[in-house]
């Protein structure tokens, strides 16, 4: 289904009768060259470029609930380039690059706003911490400035610059930064992938992996057995679930991260801040709602809401930021399911199985990285090797030492 | 959540530090095979269910072993560490 204004125009005046889903419901074939479980982000992402750079059509993305219900409808939508190690800076650097063209490539509205991400410095040491990481950002090819107090003001109007425990230094700007509708993100993907023929199987539990002689042969799931060569997982969230139907253990623990929204108010917010020190970053969504987060809860939850310690925290840091948003109401509050690494970095890799792929552990990081994981995990799937730019991500570098620990925060998967 | 401490009776969570699964417990020998060292730092059965993880109340200094299911965030029980291992 295809949108224009005429259509729009035309349904308008007509009671709204003749949208039709954007995407087929086909039952599964008994076999496939590649299946992928998970019907989220970066499962929908994998299949359209498996299909659009891989020519590779055969394939079905096998989801245990309805497509996009996972985390990519749970998440505060931030996309930035913002990375300082080698290993992670080319790779979002690669995604920033694809989410500017992703409208195009998709012909799709998935609202990508470019109004620029501004990360909080607080005191001599972190400007010069952060003018570092906006070298690297430039030498990158991405964009970075460093903003001093005076101009910060002229930007961010509304912030409390002289409160006594973090009173604001700067920032540093990154203008390509921004925000995209997480939801248009799953339904773009979804919509062009089936447009190539890629069967999009929903309400398909998968409950079994099934490996013969070291190799993968196909999966089980409430919907029948299905055949396939190649099988990706693909399901941030529930990956040590999945991978334990394969035999495998993973670095990863399941952490619960916070998020809320107040109701909708007029524009008073143009870009993404984030008060690092206080564990508070917030944006405006486009409906007006203030939408803002903070940090992990730090214990291992599935329950997707978390408990009111971090609440309270949460508003505390907002409340020191921007004393202004004290009167708005908060709407809602919700949990996302964060697959956490002990290094604080995701992992796209084969495993110790033939033909099991695994792209997984993105932390709470996984929005802005949903078209280069997609791709790099197409990538892999169909040509047996690492995509460059996620070259690092790799499911033994916990084993080797070779971490991306990008916070330098330890190895302990709560520490990030 | 209140977690049960030991020495100080159903405590609020913001009194507690969470460090992480049980697997802490095993601490490998020192002179053991990097694998299992990775095993023991690195890789988790991390249960969507009943899990039993380590917390350090904070006020008091007593490390526990809490058992707990990590969908409902139900609290089963919680054992003084030196009685958990």
């Amino acid at each position: 289904m295809r949108f224009n204004a005429l259509r729009v125009l035309k349904e308008g005046l007509t009671g709204n009768r003749g949208w039709r889903p954007h995407w087929r419901k086909p039952a599964p074939k008994p076999e496939y060259d590649m299946l992928i479980i998970g019907g989220g982000g970066h499962g929908l992402a994998t299949a359209w470029y498996l299909a659009r750079n891989h020519g590779v059509t055969n394939i079905a993305v096998l989801e245990k609930g309805y497509l996009g219900g996972g985390n990519i409808g749970r998440n505060t939508t931030i996309v930035r380039a913002n990375y300082f190690l080698p290993g992670n800076s080319e790779f979002y650097s690669h995604s920033l690059k694809l989410w500017e063209g992703l409208e195009a490539d998709l012909n799709y509205n998935v609202m990508h706003s470019q109004r620029g991400l501004i990360n909080l410095f607080h005191s001599d040491g972190q400007r010069d911490a952060f003018a570092r990481r906006g070298n690297a950002m430039l030498a990158q090819g991405d964009d970075a400035i460093l903003l001093g107090r005076d101009e910060l003001r002229t930007l961010l109007p509304c912030l409390d610059y002289d409160q006594a425990r973090f009173p604001i230094y700067g920032g540093l700007y990154h203008k390509r930064g921004g925000t995209a509708r997480h939801d248009a993100v799953a339904w773009g993907y979804a919509r062009a992938a089936d447009a190539r023929g890629v069967d999009l199987i929903e309400n398909c539990e998968v409950t079994g992996i099934t490996v013969n002689a070291g190799k993968v042969i196909g999966v089980t799931t409430s919907r029948g057995e299905i055949r396939a060569r190649k099988v990706g997982i693909v399901t941030a969230g529930r990956s040590s679930q999945v991978a334990t139907m394969a035999g495998l253990r993973l670095p990863i623990e399941s952490h619960v991260l916070q998020a809320f929204v107040t109701e909708g108010l007029k524009p008073c917010l143009d870009h993404v801040v984030a008060f690092g020190m206080g564990h508070f970053y917030i944006s405006q969504s486009d409906k007006g709602g203030l939408v803002f987060g903070g940090d992990l809860d730090f214990y291992a939850s599935y329950a997707a809401r978390g408990n009111l310690p971090t609440v309270e925290h949460v508003m505390e840091a907002g409340m020191t930021l921007m004393p202004m948003i004290g009167r708005a109401k908060v709407l809602r509050s919700w949990g996302g399911i964060m697959d956490m690494t002990p290094d604080g970095s995701p992992i796209i890799d084969r495993t110790p199985i033939d033909g099991l792929y695994l792209d997984a552990g993105w932390c709470y990081g996984g929005f802005k990285a949903v078209p280069a994981s997609g791709w790099c995990m197409a990538h892999l799937m169909a040509t047996d090797q690492p995509h460059p730019v996620a070259r690092r991500f790799r499911l033994d570098r916990f084993a080797t030492g070779e971490l991306l620990d990008e916070e330098g925060t330890g190895s302990q998967h709560n520490l990030h | 959540m209140h977690l049960p401490c030991p020495c100080c009776g159903p405590r609020d969570l913001r009194e507690f530090t969470h460090k992480g699964a049980d697997d802490y417990l095993r601490r490998p020998a020192p002179d053991a095979p990097p694998e299992a060292w990775d095993d023991y730092l690195h890789t988790r059965a991390n249960p969507a269910g009943r899990t039993r993880d380590l917390w350090y109340h904070d006020p008091c200094g007593t490390w526990i072993a809490v058992t707990r299911d990590t969908v409902t965030h139900a609290v089963i029980g919680a054992t003084g560490l030196e009685d958990a291992q």
